[in-house]
Order: structure tokens, then sequence, then C-alpha cells
């Protein structure tokens, strides 16, 4: 997942000398998965479009600086990743976060529920309500925690890619993912466990 | 808990992340393995935590940038919409 559709291979030295038709394949071949994590970073369409544009924006007034050393995919995750933590810092939206609560005193995260919802049929899972939830589940976690995860678990970059994406170390990424599954997994098992009741699965 | 293998369910949950992305070695990774077999807690806890990763997976997988976007990008970045860059 961590390769992006490369079905036609980008044009390096056209895209640093900034050509049209080499930076539009650069922008389809990389714009869906840059939209992806936007929308789960921002949570709204109109967010992560906004994202999207200012990413692309960016990329093009800074091909000429692109080095290669990276792959073009993680320098683009890399700016709008940027982008997307500077605009929710902006906003300051006063959502609670879920930080809190399943962290012991020496820093690890214990888990709390304890409810074996794997064996529900897939149909009974990926609902649309699931979905919804999902998204919800994300939110709430903390920007710092959420963008390690979407990084890493959703858009499948590597610990490495994930940790200089976000410009921390490995270490650092590690905690802040470690911290959102366990979070996550809070969420999902409380919800799944409620639904297992109600709808005496 | 502690097991007759020698690790706890306080290990397992410290090892967690490096064992779920196959980054152990071998010979703890097959204690972790041992311990969850013999530890029902912990083996929801995997199974689940696992899961959750792969639900996020899935759900992304059908999120593209919806054409009008697509429109709308490409005008705002001078470019041209051609047709045959996008299937």
């Amino acid at each position: 997942m961590s390769e992006l559709n490369n079905t036609e291979t980008l044009n390096l030295e056209a895209l640093r000398k900034k050509d049209k038709h080499a930076f539009a394949l650069l922008v389809d071949q990389n714009s869906d998965h840059i939209y992806r994590l936007a929308l789960r970073l921002m949570g709204s369409t109109q967010d992560a479009e906004d994202v999207v544009q200012e990413t692309f924006i960016k990329a093009y007034k800074n091909l000429d600086k692109f080095e290669g050393r990276s792959k073009v995919s993680t320098w683009l995750y890399r700016i709008a990743t940027n982008e997307a933590l500077m605009m929710l810092r902006k906003r300051k939206d006063g959502i609670t976060h879920i930080d809190e609560g399943v962290e012991t005193n020496d820093g690890e995260i214990m888990p709390i529920q304890i409810v074996d919802w794997c064996c529900l049929p897939e149909k009974e899972i990926m609902t649309d309500e699931t979905r919804q939830m999902l998204k919800e589940a994300a939110m709430q976690l903390s920007t710092a925690n959420r963008a390690a995860f979407l990084l890493r678990d959703v858009e499948g970059l590597s610990t490495q890619e994930a940790a200089a994406t976000l410009d921390i170390s490995e270490s650092a990424l590690k905690v802040r993912l470690m911290r959102a599954r366990m979070q996550l997994r809070e969420v999902l098992s409380e919800y799944f466990a409620n639904r297992m009741a109600k709808e005496d699965l | 808990m502690t097991h007759q293998h020698g690790l706890e369910c306080k290990d397992l949950i410290h090892h967690l992340n490096d064992y779920i992305d196959g980054e152990l070695d071998n010979e703890l990774c097959g204690k972790i393995e041992a311990h969850i077999e013999t530890c029902p807690n912990c083996k929801v806890v995997v199974n689940t935590l696992k899961k959750t990763i792969q639900l996020y997976q899935d759900d992304g997988e059908s999120v593209t940038l919806p054409l009008e976007a697509r429109h709308r990008l490409f005008e705002a970045l001078d470019l041209d919409e051609d047709a045959d860059l996008k299937e």
C-alpha cells in the first residue's frame, strides 16, 4: 500500500523543470492518497479539498527543490501533513480528545475492553454506521496521534517514513502509534460490544 | 497473569506494537505467540487490535478524490484536464 499508482513512470527531470504534463501525471497518481489522508486528518471533505489544493500548489512551487532522495509520494505526504496540522492548529477547535484514561503511570497503555468481536460476520462489521463510527473515533484522537496512525497504518508508510514525515524520531512515532491503536481499539470494542448486545449477534 | 513460558500480560502489551508490525526477533515472537495461546484475554486484545487496523485500511480503500474536486484542483493548478490521465 505504500507504493502509489505508478503505471506511468514520473519524469523527475521534467518535473524539476516544472513541466505541466509531468506535473498533471504526478497529481493524478497521488491525489487520491493525499485526499484520503487529508480527509481523515481534517474530518470534512471541504477541508480535505483545501489541503489537497494547498499541497499541490506548494509542491509545484518547490518542484525544483525536490532532490529525489525520498519517494515523491513521501514528499507529498509530508507537505500535506504539515498543511493539515497547521490548519488544525490555527483552528483549535476545542474537541475533547481521548488520550487519557488507558495509560498507566509507567506510560504503558493497558487494554480495558476485552470483548471478542472479531467473530462477527464481515457484512455485520462494515456497515455505514461502522464507517461513521470509525471516522468519529479517529477524530477523537489528538492530531499528533491521529497523523501517526494514518500515515503508518492507513497509508502504509514504514516507521522510518512516517517518522520522517512528521519530523519526529522513530521511537516517538511508535509511542504515538501505540496510543492511537490502543485507543481506537477501545472505542471499537465498546461499539461492537454494544451492537452485539443490542442485536444479539 | 504469569504463564509457564515466563511472559506476563504486561510484557505482551509492552511489545504489542512491534509484534503487530512483525518487528520482533524470532525468540520473543515465539514467546508472545505461546502466551497468546494460553491467555484468552491477550488473544482477544491482539485479535481486536489487528482487526481495528484492518477496518481502517478497508475503509480507506473506498476513498478517492471526487471528480468535481479533481476538476477544481486542476483549475487551481492551471493544468489541462487530459481525459486520458485518469481512467
